[in-house]
């Protein structure tokens, strides 16, 4: 006879204000090979947690069922409670009578106590067939890929790289940097990015443990965590870095120019071109669009010049295959287009820029030398007008959500502007002035009182060219005022988008994206740095908007996610895996093709299918597929499941069933 | 290629020269206008309110009726489009709505008539290029501001017409005819509509912005489509030189009557004399008549 216990939990009143869960408890506790039952207001607590181990303890108990709420959120704490008073953690279930049952019957407490309890009988039929499994120890690589090179990916590299840990950071700009490579001083404290930006670079470039691998992209990633595989692409610089020694000269030579995105389009770039433009620092690069040579041969120029013989026209992509046992990634963010906002101009009206754009202008080593000034005629502006939440907190057009750093970015933005040209007179439009961190609020209300900055409640209709400037037609929803404004410059606050590309590579990631391509987590509050795919990590504006205060913290974060990883000898794995059964495996091969984790394999001298424990997560494909009912899951065996529907069908019958 | 021809009461009446034009414009083009047989009222007004499926009856008949005589339906008033292209998408898209009108109107009617504008008939089916081969009266050097209004650009995911923040669709037909287009921010902006009944100085102000706006873009005539903005952008000037002595005045010309004169149409079927500002002073001035 079993000696099973079940465990009620009320979530203080999210299950127990509709289930009684005393009565469930109590008639659980009548089931004959139930030897322990009882509820408690909070299960995962403390307490709570002391409660089942006692009762493990004292009553022998021989198999545990939390009835709480979903396995995602508290199995492995209650697997690990059980499993400190030496039962073996795969004979503790979780009955969901929560999302399964309290929250979707709220109002109905006869009826949703009754499915709580069928709910708990059809686990404990569960867990009548569970067998006492072993933990699966996997081999694990200590070293870990980070994709993207901007102050996140930098953050986590050196993290990582200090602990002692293998970094291969790959970056697909030129030169790393990213983002904050763009940007003049930073909020709160007026830093300068690159006194953020050049320490870190320069211990990047240090640090042995960290290899760099600028204009390379991650092509495919196939494995698991611990062991994935990854292949690299470089793209062809049709330079060869390593005689090129960064002088520059081929730069300076080159006919060809282009808009420069580095510089949000304020100035031209050549055809050849390094990372950061304006520092002239890194190593360059040819843009295969526009050079002459590359597109119909009629160039030379910077192989002639070059005094090292370093250009190679012919070069062609390198493909690298390196194992990694975990990954970050940083990918990063972009800003929403303003060619897709009609009531601004389509960006066809040059005196109007966005916010990164107007950083390049703040920035002295951007396109002006840090002077600012229009880019239509190159006058310096009195009147300029900057427009926040563009884009953002718009549900009907645009994006839903708010991107958090443009409030503080355009007071930073306007107090700049104040100082540099005393006589000018910055407006900002603004829905609500949100300034949710450290020592924001008093840089707020300081710019507006020492600069007195012209803040306007409302948002802007729409934005046009009168004459040489910008007619500006708004509405100050204070005074319930039209307003409308000549400027000579517009600045707009878009919207913080995720990077170009970002779905491709989580794709190749197997991660998941929400509806806006920002990187999903595990769990916003429990696991907010994991991925939902084990051994992908986030870090950055990739998984939602945030502040370099936040990035850093949060690629802080995760580098110490990953240490905890790489700090065991092997890698500890569910063992709910699937299984064959040799006897009735006829070799058809489906369950390899089906398998989406490639854990599936022909063992071609017995002439049967077989399992890779390390990579199998359990999904249950090959299982469905199998036409003989060879494969099975551990712990969710087919007469395990039939079993539950067979025991809740049963309740149904009875207690649900009326009404 | 022939299309049903949707008037609407204002063609019959006070917009008769933006109806004439647009007729005798399809006969020189080589289309066949077939007016809809016993035609009632749009319905002026698309209804706010998403229960309200009384005022989507007179619509849907029309739509009903226009599926027994031909499948592509054709408005010169850009009110008139507006309600009617709306209720036919949500005859296709709502089947509940659809049933509840279609019970109304005791027809059955799915939704499956093409309703298209004037406009979209010169761009797509005769298409700008014919229209270039076919001007007889050389325009060259005219220049008109399109005056889009409304109606014919929002909502845009129902009208699906042309951008609503930047169209071209006017521009382009103004080039097809030589005419020079002028660019003006307030090419899209609201006319004063039914603010000319209660609030007339309220519908005043809007034309006067728009008309002023226009001049200072070097514009010397403005063109539109809508019954409803020619009223208020046409007949109103006298009330804006009141208010505004700065303000000049100019000819307000249906997009109808310029394609006419284009064509080589005779002026007088062209019904120039209907038109408040009288157009006529300007087009002499240019060579034109």
């Amino acid at each position: 006879m079993n000696r099973f216990g079940v465990f009620v939990c009320h979530c203080g009143l999210n299950i127990a204000g509709t289930v009684d869960v005393k009565a469930v408890s109590r008639e659980i506790g009548e089931i004959e090979d139930v030897s322990h039952s009882e509820d408690y207001i909070y299960m995962c607590s403390d307490p709570g947690q002391l409660l089942i181990r006692n009762a493990v303890r004292e009553k022998g108990l021989d198999g545990v069922v939390v009835a709480c709420c979903s396995p995602t959120m508290h199995e492995v704490t209650f697997r690990k409670a059980v499993e400190s008073e030496g039962l073996n953690p795969y004979v503790c279930e979780i009955a969901n009578i929560r999302e399964q049952c309290s929250w979707v019957h709220q109002g109905d407490k006869e009826r949703a106590t009754a499915k709580a309890r069928e709910i708990i009988r059809s686990v404990l039929e569960k867990l009548r067939g569970n067998e006492v499994l072993e933990t699966l120890a996997m081999p694990l690589t200590k070293r870990a890929l980070v994709i993207g090179g901007g102050i996140a990916g930098i953050t986590a590299s050196i993290d990582l790289a200090d602990s002692g840990y293998e970094v291969i950071l790959v970056e697909r700009q030129p030169s790393i940097g990213g983002r904050l490579d763009q940007l003049s001083l930073t909020f709160p404290h007026l830093d300068d990015a690159r006194c953020i930006l050049g320490p870190k670079k320069a211990e990047i470039a240090n640090n042995p443990n960290i290899r760099v691998m600028p204009y390379c992209e991650v092509e495919e990633v196939k494995g698991f965590i611990g062991n994935f595989d990854v292949r690299i692409r470089r793209k062809p610089t049709y330079v060869d870095w390593d005689k090129c020694t960064a002088c520059g000269v081929c730069l300076e030579k080159c006919p060809v120019e282009s808009l420069s995105d580095f510089e949000r389009g304020l100035t031209t770039r050549k055809a050849i071109y390094t990372g950061a433009l304006s520092e002239n620092s890194g190593k360059p690069v040819i843009d295969p669009i526009h050079c002459r040579h590359l597109v119909d041969g009629t160039c030379t120029i910077c192989q002639e010049v070059c005094p090292e013989g370093a250009i190679r026209y012919d070069q062609g992509e390198e493909l690298l295959e390196e194992r990694v046992g975990a990954i970050v990634v940083a990918t990063g963010y972009d800003l929403f287009p303003m060619e897709k906002i009609g009531e601004y101009g389509y960006g066809r009206i040059p005196d109007v820029i966005d916010g990164l754009a107007f950083e390049r202008m703040l920035s002295p080593s951007g396109p002006t030398g840090g002077e600012i000034r229009r880019p239509s005629d190159g006058r310096i502006p009195q009147e300029v007008v900057f427009i926040q939440c563009v884009a953002s907190r718009d549900p009907e057009r645009y994006m839903p959500y708010c991107s958090r750093v443009c409030c503080m970015y355009t007071a930073k933005q306007a107090k700049l502007l104040k100082q540099k040209i005393p006589n000018s007179q910055p407006y900002i439009f603004f829905m609500d002035v949100r300034t949710d961190s450290k020592g924001y609020e008093e840089f707020l209300q300081g710019a507006i009182e020492e600069e007195e900055l012209i803040y306007l409640r409302g948002r802007v209709a729409r934005v046009f060219r009168e004459g040489d400037r910008v007619r500006v037609w708004g509405e100050d929803t204070l005074t319930n005022r039209k307003v409308e404004l000549d400027a000579d410059m517009v600045v707009l606050a878009t919207a913080v988008v995720p990077s170009e590309g970002i779905k491709d590579i989580a794709a190749r990631l197997r991660a998941t994206v929400d509806k806006h391509g920002f990187l999903t987590e595990a769990h916003i509050k429990l696991y907010p740095v994991e991925s939902p795919t084990k051994g992908i990590f986030l870090a950055g504006c990739g998984q939602g908007p945030k502040d370099i205060t936040d990035t850093v913290a949060q690629a802080s974060a995760t580098a110490s996610k990953i240490q905890s990883l790489f700090s065991q000898d092997a890698l500890l794995q569910d063992p709910l895996v699937a299984f064959v059964d040799p006897e009735i495996c006829s070799g058809c091969g489906i369950c390899v093709q089906v398998c989406p984790y490639e854990a599936r394999e022909m063992d071609e001298y017995r002439g049967i299918s077989k399992v890779h424990e390390a990579l199998c997560q359990g999904c249950g494909a090959c299982i469905a597929a199998c036409p003989n009912n060879a494969c099975e899951l551990r712990n969710s065996k087919a007469v395990q499941v039939f079993g539950m529907m067979e025991t809740f069908a049963e309740g149904a019958e009875g207690s649900l069933a009326d009404g | 290629m022939e299309f049903l021809y949707f008037p609407g009461c204002t063609l019959y009446t006070k917009a008769k020269n933006l109806d004439e034009a647009g007729r005798e414009c399809a006969k020189a083009l080589g289309f066949e206008l077939k007016e809809l047989s016993n035609w009632t009222c749009c319905g002026a007004a698309f209804p706010l309110a998403k229960d309200n499926i009384m005022a989507l009856a007179p619509p849907a008949r029309i739509l009903a009726k226009a599926k027994e005589e031909g499948s592509t339906l054709t408005t010169l008033c850009s009110v008139c489009f507006n309600v009617i292209k709306r209720t036919n998408r949500l005859i296709q898209e709502d089947e509940e709505k659809r049933e509840k009108i279609n019970t109304f109107i005791e027809m059955d009617y799915q939704g499956d008539v093409r309703v298209l504008h004037y406009l979209e008939i010169l761009k797509r089916e005769v298409g700008f290029e014919s229209i270039r081969g076919a001007v007889k009266r050389d325009l060259q050097g005219l220049k008109v501001a399109p005056f889009y209004g409304c109606m014919l650009l929002r909502p845009a995911e129902e009208m699906e017409f042309d951008d609503k923040e930047a169209p071209t669709i006017f521009e382009e037909f103004l080039e097809s005819i030589a005419c020079e287009p002028v660019d003006f921010p307030y090419k899209i902006e609201c006319c004063g509509a039914f603010q000319s009944v209660g609030a007339p100085e309220v519908a005043t102000e809007c034309a006067y912005a728009i008309l002023i706006s226009a001049l200072r873009n070097g514009a010397e005539a403005v063109t539109t489509t809508c019954p409803l903005c020619q009223f208020n952008l046409d007949s109103k000037q006298k009330e804006i030189r009141e208010r505004h002595n700065d303000f000049p005045g100019i000819p307000i010309i249906y997009f109808t009557q310029l394609l006419g004169l284009a064509l080589g149409l005779p002026v007088e079927k062209l019904e120039f004399h209907r038109n408040d500002v009288d157009p006529r002073p300007l087009l002499e001035k240019k060579g034109l008549l």
